[in-house]
C-alpha cells in the first residue's frame, strides 16, 4: 500500500481512548441513575462546546454570542411543542432546521473583519435575539419564559417513555443525540472538508492559493455549528418543559467558551472534558461554598492559563520534568 | 506559439506610489520566462495582481484568453495558475502529508467532500506519494509543518504548488534561503515539469535565471524596462547598468 494512503489512515484511525470515552457515555446512564440531572446538564453543555468547537477550534472564528443558536433552538424546539405536535424527535428535528437556517444567515456577519470585530458581532446577535425573545411575549412569554410546553412521551424501539423529574429518560436522550453529533462531526473534521477548515484557519492566504474557496467553507462549518448548537437547546427545552430568556444570556456564550479553554479546542473532544471538569466543579464549588462559586473558578482559570493544560492535567508530563 | 497569461496596462497604486504601471505582459506556453529586477522594482506586487491577491487600479488580467481580472483567487487556481510565495505560507498544525493531500483533493473538488476522509479519492495518495519522494519529505511526513526545519518548509512551499496541477506556475524566488546545494536539486524537479506547463520566475541569483529561463522581463520601478530572450538580456549594457548601479545581485 502507498506511504501516503496509511499515513492518512492512521491519522483517522480510532484511538483506545476514543473507545473507552464512549463505554464511559454508556456506562453512565447505567451506573449513575441518581445523578442524571447533573449528566444530562454535563452532555448538553459538551454537545454545545462541541458545536463552538468546530467553529472555533477547527475554523478559527471567535465567537462569544454562540449562545445565540443555544437560545433559539431552545425557543423553536419549545415553540414547537406547544403550537404544534409535541413529539420530540420531530421538535429536535425542527428546531435543529431552523437554527441551522440562523446560522447560514448569520454567517455572512463573520466572514469579514477582524477576531475583534466577529467577537462583537457574534455578542451582538446574541443581544438582538435575547432583546426579541424579551419583547415579542405574546410568542415567547417573554420575561416570564415560555410555560404550558407539555413534552409528548419519547418514542424509542425499546417502546415509549415519558420524561420523568430524575431526569433519567431527558439523558439517555441527550446521551443519543450527543454520541449521534460526535460521530458525525469526527467524520466531518477527517475528511477533505474538515481539514481544509484547518488549513484557511492556519492561512487563508494559502488556502485560497491552493484553490479553496475560503468563505464558502466558512459559511458551511458555521451553518452546520450553529444545527449542533441548535440541538443542545432543543435538549434543554425538551428536558425541562420550558424555555427561558436566560438561554439566550451572554454568561451562556462565556460558559462555553470556558469549556473550550479548559477542555482544549481543535481535537473534537475538549468540549466534553471540558464539560465535565467545568460542571463537576460548579457542582463541588458550590455544594461547599456557594457563594465563592466564581472566586474558585476564577482561580482555577487563572492557574490553568498559567500552567498550562498539559502541564496541569498530564501527569506524565510531571514525571518527565522530574525525570529530566 | 499561444499566449497562456496576458497583462494589458496593468497598474497599481497605493496612495500615491505606484507599485506597477502600465506593465504589458505575454507568457507563451510552455515558456520558462523570467522576472527579474531590483529590490522593489514591484515583482511580487505583479505576480499578487495575476493570482487576484491583490486588485489592480486599471488595466486587465488574462488566462486562456479570457479575462480574469475580476475573477477571485481560489477560482483563478481551478483554471490552472498556481503560485509560491517568496515567505512560505504554509498551514502550520497540519503535517506535509496532510498538506499536500488537501491540495491534490482540492484540484479534484474532493476538498468538498464531507464523508469520506483525507485521500481516500482515488489517485490522491498516489500523488502524495510522489511528491513527497521527489521533495524529500518522506521521513517528516507526520510531523506538524510548524515544527519544521526552513529547508524542510521551503521544500513543502514548492511541493504544495506543484500538488495543485499547475498549468501556469508562477514562482516567487522559491530557492530564498535554501542551501547552495540544494538549489539545482529544486530547479531539477522544476525543470522535469511537462513541456507544456507555463513557467514565469522571479528570482534573484542570475546564474539561476539564465541557466533556467529562455525570455526575460526586466522589471525597474514598477514599469516594464527592457525585454527579451536570455542572452539579448544577458548581454544588454542598460540592464547591467540597473543591476550593478542598485546594488548588483543583493536582495532583502
Amino acid at each position: 500500500m502507498s506511504a501516503a494512503l496509511a499515513g492518512l489512515k492512521r491519522d483517522t484511525r480510532w484511538r483506545w481512548w476514543e473507545f473507552a470515552l464512549f463505554a464511559a457515555l454508556l456506562l453512565s446512564w447505567v451506573v449513575l441513575p441518581g445523578r442524571a440531572l447533573l449528566l444530562n446538564e454535563i452532555a448538553i453543555l459538551a454537545l454545545f462546546a462541541i458545536s463552538l468547537d468546530l467553529v472555533l477550534g477547527y475554523a478559527g472564528i471567535v465567537s462569544l454570542g454562540h449562545a445565540a443558536f443555544l437560545g433559539f433552538g431552545g425557543y423553536a424546539a419549545a415553540l414547537f411543542a406547544k403550537l404544534v405536535m409535541p413529539d420530540p424527535w420531530v421538535g429536535l428535528g425542527f428546531a435543529v432546521a431552523v437554527t441551522a437556517l440562523l446560522g447560514l444567515l448569520t454567517s455572512v456577519l463573520i466572514l469579514r473583519g477582524s477576531d475583534l470585530t466577529r467577537l462583537m458581532v457574534t455578542l451582538g446577535v446574541a443581544s438582538i435575539l435575547h432583546e426579541l425573545a424579551n419583547k415579542m411575549d405574546w410568542l415567547t412569554g417573554g420575561a416570564d419564559g415560555l410555560q404550558g410546553v407539555a413534552m409528548g412521551p419519547l418514542i424509542t424501539p425499546f417502546g415509549r417513555f415519558d420524561f420523568d423529574l430524575g431526569g433519567r429518560v431527558a439523558y439517555g436522550y441527550t446521551l443519543f443525540v450527543l454520541i449521534v453529533c460526535l460521530l458525525l462531526a469526527r467524520k466531518v473534521v477527517h475528511s477533505p472538508f474538515g481539514i481544509s477548515l484547518q488549513a484557511l484557519r492556519d492561512n487563508r492566504l494559502r488556502a485560497s492559493s491552493i484553490g479553496l474557496s475560503v468563505n464558502l467553507r466558512l459559511v458551511a462549518v458555521y451553518t452546520l455549528a450553529a444545527g449542533i448548537a441548535g440541538a443542545a437547546g432543543a435538549l434543554l427545552a425538551q428536558g425541562s418543559g420550558f424555555a427561558s430568556l436566560d438561554l439566550f444570556d451572554f454568561h451562556r456564550s462565556a460558559d462555553v467558551m470556558l469549556v473550550l479553554v479548559i477542555g482544549g479546542t481543535g481535537y473534537l473532544y475538549g468540549g466534553i472534558f471540558g464539560a465535565i471538569v467545568f460542571k463537576m466543579l460548579e457542582d463541588l464549588i458550590s455544594a461547599w461554598t456557594p457563594q465563592y462559586w466564581n472566586f474558585w473558578l476564577g482561580l482555577f482559570l487563572v492557574l490553568l492559563m498559567l500552567i498550562g493544560r498539559e502541564r496541569l492535567l498530564s501527569p506524565r508530563s510531571w514525571l518527565r520534568r522530574r525525570g529530566a | 506559439m499561444s499566449v497562456v497569461l496576458e497583462t494589458r496596462a496593468l497598474e497599481k497604486r497605493f496612495g500615491g506610489i505606484t507599485a506597477t504601471s502600465d506593465v504589458s505582459l505575454k507568457v507563451e506556453t510552455g515558456a520558462r520566462h523570467a522576472l527579474i529586477g531590483p529590490n522593489g522594482a514591484g515583482k511580487t506586487t505583479l505576480i499578487n495582481l495575476l493570482t487576484g491577491v491583490l486588485a489592480p487600479t486599471s488595466g486587465t488580467v488574462w488566462l486562456d484568453g479570457r479575462d480574469i481580472t475580476g475573477l477571485a483567487a481560489h477560482k483563478r487556481v481551478g483554471r490552472g495558475m498556481v503560485r509560491t510565495f517568496q515567505i512560505n505560507q504554509l498551514f502550520s498544525d497540519l503535517t506535509p502529508l496532510q498538506s499536500l493531500a488537501l491540495s491534490v483533493s482540492a484540484q479534484s473538488g474532493a476538498s468538498a467532500g464531507f464523508w469520506k476522509a483525507l485521500g481516500r479519492a482515488p489517485g490522491v495518495a498516489e500523488t502524495c506519494d510522489t511528491l513527497l519522494r521527489q521533495f524529500h519529505l518522506e521521513d517528516v511526513m507526520h510531523m506538524r509543518v510548524k515544527h519544521l526545519a526552513y529547508g524542510k518548509r521551503r521544500l513543502l512551499e514548492i511541493a504544495t504548488a506543484l500538488a495543485c496541477k499547475p498549468r501556469v506556475l508562477l514562482l516567487d524566488e522559491p530557492v530564498a534561503g535554501v542551501p547552495e546545494g540544494d538549489r539545482q536539486e529544486i530547479f531539477d524537479i522544476i525543470n522535469a515539469l511537462p513541456g507544456d506547463v507555463s513557467i514565469l520566475l522571479i528570482e534573484h541569483d542570475m546564474d539561476l535565471v539564465f541557466n533556467f529561463a529562455k525570455s526575460v522581463t526586466v522589471l525597474v520601478n514598477g514599469g516594464v524596462f527592457a525585454e527579451g530572450d536570455v542572452a539579448s538580456i544577458a548581454a544588454d549594457p542598460r540592464v547591467k547598468a540597473v543591476y550593478l548601479g542598485e546594488g548588483g545581485n543583493a536582495h532583502g
